[in-house]
């Protein structure tokens, strides 16, 4: 026989039970009972966020670091819809997250009670699945479901709604045992072997193929299969932004970023090769360009435990579903050995076209964000955990940082939420305090959410925050110079004095204006343990190159001059 | 409706949980993925856990197994069956009234029924209700036969389908908690399947 245990107990029993030591929320009168019965439980560590938004971020930060389940806690009405942005980022980089909400007790449900929302209602588009608890019998099969839905298959958020009433219900409570029982949830696992077949067939018959490896290798922790397929058969391979970390980014056959702020030499190769293998990816239009133009002469391969990410953009000849890792262990015994070294050649001639455009050496009068970014890189030794905002400053860091080591970048690819650097950075070196973790944010971006600075500050959370500041939303301002006759309306943004800022909150900060002080600033984000903050004033109309423009072809790009191009110095 | 015209459309069969909020989530589905859906009908099953859905799409420019596996990532979706790309059973109910004022009128009206699988079900001075349950290429048929008389009122079921033969689409699954606490006290939920 079990404890007699209110709703909101049962609650935290079962977070425990899912190991669950973190919670990141903010309080309010419909998840009070939770709040009060948190006190209870020491072992788990609840951070007050400033913004529910933060809260969601942060959980989402922290599962991107971990891989394991982050959990936001908010009440009913505007603490609940203030998580959606949050949610919808994780939702479409299939992030798994849980988040719990307080909902007005069940009988003033549909009365337009005080801080009354739909909540299930408006984040079922956003969330892989959710839950509206009517009955308090249910809510350990529900907290059980939530988090099994939330990390397998193709992990996403879940969202627990839980009325008041039910949080201060008392029922026996008999923890769930055994196998979870969802009959319309199996996620696929294995290919079948006529297509493994028929992916060999096409594997070992290419001349010119090109790995596509996307967010789900990290997912399913295929990095060694892939790494083995590229290098049995020699096959290059390019990243999404998502896929950085899915195999080291100074291995020799890793082409680097591709799509819209991808490397030249990733786009062309993608372009002219005669077969993509597409790994956990999703064919999204900042990737691809224009689809009837892409890879044409390609047959393609897409393996991904999404069944309707088949042929939803691109059509391909072999559509596997199943968990990434099993797939490849499927495929690698036949996979044969082979060298494409003219296809290898051919490629590099790109690359060093590339290296000749590059700016990070030249010498410039103002500092500029690919510096900041590539000098981040070289004085943290590569190891650190980036997290980025969105903008110009994140394609820099995807450009000028490469990772070694999988889950160690972290940015919104998908929804691209501005905002979301700060709070995830937080949320990361929650989830691992011993790596060294830096939010790189543009100074728009971290506008937007940083309330979180005083969330940092409490919890003495040891991130550095790096401000690359141009003084403008860039990457608009850099449409606007490209597709709209620079007409920068909206994209000059006045700042705070961020030193001042951070130093009102208690944070230390420096403002770095000359390439010379990058070693120092890295120095002295190190010498403190916990938040710092550092601001890089930077060029004001830095371009990121090169750019596909939205639409155009993939190889269509517009590119940095080379030194030697008129009016180039 | 010519073959050229069922060519173009879907129809997909799902075994769905019956529990609230299901019908919203595949309404919700359908339209933020753009799917065009000419008809949905959900009803019972034999089993009080499980309910069905009949869903009739447009299927220009997608395919049934890409609404298919659309479906299938609803967690509350059971199973998912095109049942357009089998052989299969489909029907479709109409009430139509029709004016029916005078004696011609009523003959007319008798004399169309007969050809048709379709039945008087009321009848007064002034207008006759029409039942029909067939193939939706019939009741279409029958509607534009019945338009001269002048239909004043008119609702259909939409399309209820289910394969032909042995392939039998079921699930032997029983719920963890039966779902009676919450109900109105029958064994059933109160609001049911949606």
């Amino acid at each position: 026989m079990g404890k007699v245990l209110t709703g909101a107990e049962i609650l935290l029993e079962c977070l425990l039970r899912e190991g669950v030591d973190l919670i990141f929320g903010y309080p309010g009168g419909a998840i009070l009972p939770t709040y009060d019965t948190l006190t209870k439980y020491p072992q788990i560590h609840h951070v007050l966020v400033r913004h529910e938004q933060g809260a969601s971020h942060m959980a989402d930060g922290y599962a991107r670091a971990t891989g394991k389940v982050g959990v936001a806690l908010a009440t009913s009405g505007p603490g609940a819809t203030n998580l959606v942005t949050g949610i919808a980022t994780a939702m479409m980089d299939s992030s798994p997250i849980v988040c719990i909400t307080g909902q007005v007790p069940r009988g003033a449900i549909g009365s337009d009670a005080f801080q009354e929302t739909d909540v299930t209602g408006v984040t079922l588009p956003v969330t892989k699945h959710n839950y509206l608890v009517m009955d308090i019998h249910e809510l350990p099969y529900i907290v059980r479901e939530a988090f099994y839905i939330a990390r397998t298959g193709r992990p996403g958020p879940v969202l627990i709604d839980i009325p008041k009433d039910i949080q201060n219900e008392k029922i026996e409570f008999v923890y769930p045992e055994g196998e979870i029982r969802l009959p319309g949830y199996r996620p696929p696992q294995k290919a079948l072997p006529d297509e493994i077949e028929a992916a060999l067939e096409l594997i070992n018959a290419a001349q010119k193929p090109v790995i596509l490896a996307g967010h789900g290798i990290l997912m399913s922790g295929a990095m060694a299969e892939v790494r083995e397929l590229a290098e049995r058969a020699q096959i290059p391979v390019s990243m999404t932004l998502l896929g950085k970390g899915s195999m080291p980014e100074n291995h020799p056959l890793n082409l680097r970023m591709m799509g819209m702020h991808g490397e030249a030499a990733s786009n062309n190769a993608i372009q002219e090769s005669d077969l993509l293998i597409a790994l956990g990816m999703r064919f999204d239009d900042r990737v691809t360009g224009n689809l009837k133009t892409y890879a044409q002469g390609a047959k393609k391969i897409h393996i991904d435990i999404d069944p309707s990410e088949i042929n939803k953009n691109v059509p391909v000849d072999v559509g596997m579903v199943g968990d990434l890792r099993t797939v490849l262990t499927q495929l690698l015994p036949g996979v044969k050995r082979a060298s494409h070294a003219e296809w290898l050649n051919h490629i590099r001639d790109w690359q060093e076209d590339a290296h000749e455009r590059d700016i990070i050496n030249r010498e410039t009068e103002m500092l500029m964000g690919a510096q900041v970014i590539n000098d981040l890189w070289k004085f943290t030794g590569g190891e650190a955990i980036t997290v980025s905002d969105v903008g110009q400053h994140q394609m820099l860091e995807a450009q000028y940082y490469p990772h070694q080591r999988p889950m160690t970048m972290i940015t919104s690819g998908g929804l691209g939420t501005m905002g979301f650097g700060l709070p995830a950075a937080i949320g990361a070196k929650m989830g691992k305090p011993d790596e060294e973790v830096w939010a790189i944010v543009g100074d728009g971006g971290f506008q937007m959410t940083l309330c979180e600075l005083a969330t940092a500050r409490q919890e003495n959370v040891g991130v550095k925050i790096a401000i690359v500041n141009n003084s403008y939303l860039g990457m608009v301002r850099q449409w606007q110079e490209f597709f709209y006759e620079e007409r920068y309306f909206a994209t000059p943004i006045f700042s705070p004095d961020f030193v001042k800022l951070a130093e009102a909150y208690g944070i230390p900060a420096m403002r770095v204006t000359d390439r010379s002080q990058m070693e120092e600033s890295v120095e002295f984000a190190r010498r403190h343990d916990g938040p710092v903050l550092i601001e890089y004033v930077v060029e004001k109309e830095e371009i990121v190159y090169p750019m596909v423009p939205a639409g155009a072809d993939l190889d269509n790009m517009i590119r940095r001059p080379k030194p030697g191009d008129v009016g180039v110095k | 409706m010519s073959d050229q015209a069922e060519k173009t459309k879907h129809i997909l069969v799902a075994l769905v949980e019956n529990k609230p909020g299901v019908l919203n989530r595949i309404a919700s589905l359908f339209r933020r993925r753009n799917f065009n859906v000419d008809s949905l009908t959900v009803g019972r099953t034999h089993r009080s856990h499980i309910s069905r859905m009949t869903i009739v799409m447009d299927g220009s420019g997608i395919s049934g197994r890409r609404i298919a596996a659309n479906l299938f990532k609803l967690i509350n979706v059971i199973d998912v069956a095109v049942v357009s790309e089998e052989p299969h059973v489909s029907r479709d109910l109409a009430l139509i009234k029709v004016r029916a004022n005078d004696a011609d009128a009523r003959n007319h009206l008798t004399q169309v029924c007969d050809q048709y699988p379709a039945h008087i079900v009321d009848i007064g001075p002034e207008v006759a209700i029409v039942q029909i349950a067939a193939q939706e290429d019939l009741v279409e048929m029958l509607i534009k036969e019945l338009e001269p008389l002048g239909i004043v009122e008119m609702v259909r079921t939409g399309v209820v389908a289910m394969g032909r033969g042995v392939r039998i689409l079921d699930s032997p699954y029983e719920p963890v908690i039966p779902a009676t606490r919450n109900s109105n006290g029958n064994g059933a939920y109160q609001v049911y399947g949606v």
